[in-house]
């Protein structure tokens, strides 16, 4: 079998075990979220960990980036997503009830900064710059991620 | 964590310049979540749904996203500073600890009940405040609260 059939062959197989999967556009989304990390790095010196700046930016963090820094980077975040949207056309979201969202809330901002870091710090930042800390916390997040899913699907929460 | 107000090259116009570079690291990271598909919820919590139609996307995102960032990794090793501040300002702690076990099983708890993490959480106020306002305000509480217990 030739190369390009090859790989026919297996985005078909792809497609079929996995029909609701965007791997384009998680590729493409994902290189951008990378491409703005680095940004962070090479210009700012800095990690792009969301939850430490959105905490400097709320003033809740005392050290950590310049609040300026912080809070642009945090208006960012909607900006960049409305253009998007208004770009696309409107955006498929669904989101759980609101009690649901306001626990989860306050356990992943609790969480988050008794763990220094969430999925862009620990997980982008920091499995990209091989850090220890930081694949010992993505395993960890993913695993409880993974357990809690399963919970809510076993007790038909889902 | 070096004091940024010592550390900052050009003063008042380097600080201008960083933070528009922030702002277009910002918009730029919430483009991406949204044509990633992470700015959805439901496709978030499909991916942690092992018992259910597993989503792999997520899988692809991060793996997108840590292909620049590598290489940039590999850049800032010959870099003796950031191309817009006098030095890096990157963490330096080495230690596995309790509070950092602790802390991102918590998280992954909240990740998996809501689908939302920090960044599409924030990047959704602009298109779904409904829903994106109460987790903000909860997880900045949540924050407050980690303040308060730990000093």
């Amino acid at each position: 079998m030739s190369a390009p059939a090859f790989c026919t062959a297996l985005g078909q197989a792809f497609t079929k075990a996995f029909p609701h999967a965007q791997p384009g556009a998680g590729l493409t989304g994902g290189i951008m979220i990378g491409l703005a990390a680095a940004i962070m790095l090479l210009a700012l010196g800095r990690i792009a960990g969301v939850s430490g700046l959105a905490a400097r930016a709320a003033g809740i963090a005392q050290s950590g980036a310049p609040r300026s820094t912080a809070l642009a980077f945090i208006l960012g975040l909607p900006l960049g997503a409305l253009v998007v949207s208004l770009i696309t056309g409107g955006v498929n979201a669904t989101f759980p009830a609101t009690p649901t969202l306001i626990v989860a809330g306050l356990i992943v901002g609790f969480g988050t900064r008794l763990g220094s870091g969430c999925t862009s710090g620990h997980g982008v930042c920091g499995l990209s710059r091989l850090s220890r800390r930081s694949m010992v916390a993505t395993g960890l997040f993913m695993a409880s991620g993974f357990a809690t899913v399963a919970v809510l699907r076993l007790t038909g929460a889902l | 964590m070096s004091n940024p107000e010592n550390t900052t090259k050009g003063g008042q116009m380097g600080n201008t310049t960083r933070t528009f570079l922030a702002l277009l690291s910002g918009t730029l990271f919430g483009a991406g979540l949204v044509v990633s598909g992470m700015a959805d919820p439901a496709r978030v919590r499909a991916f942690l749904d092992l018992l259910g139609p597993w989503d792999p996307t997520l899988a692809f995102v991060m793996g997108g996203a840590i292909l620049p960032m590598a290489l940039a990794w590999r850049i800032r090793l010959r870099l003796e500073r950031p191309l817009a501040d006098s030095a890096f300002h990157l963490p330096e702690t080495r230690t596995l600890d309790g509070k950092l076990a602790l802390g991102a099983i918590l998280f992954g708890i909240g990740w998996g009940l809501g689908g939302l993490c920090p960044g599409p959480a924030i990047a959704s106020l602009s298109l779904a405040p409904a829903s994106a306002v109460p987790f903000v305000l909860a997880m900045l509480g949540g924050m407050v609260l980690h303040r308060m217990v730990t000093r």
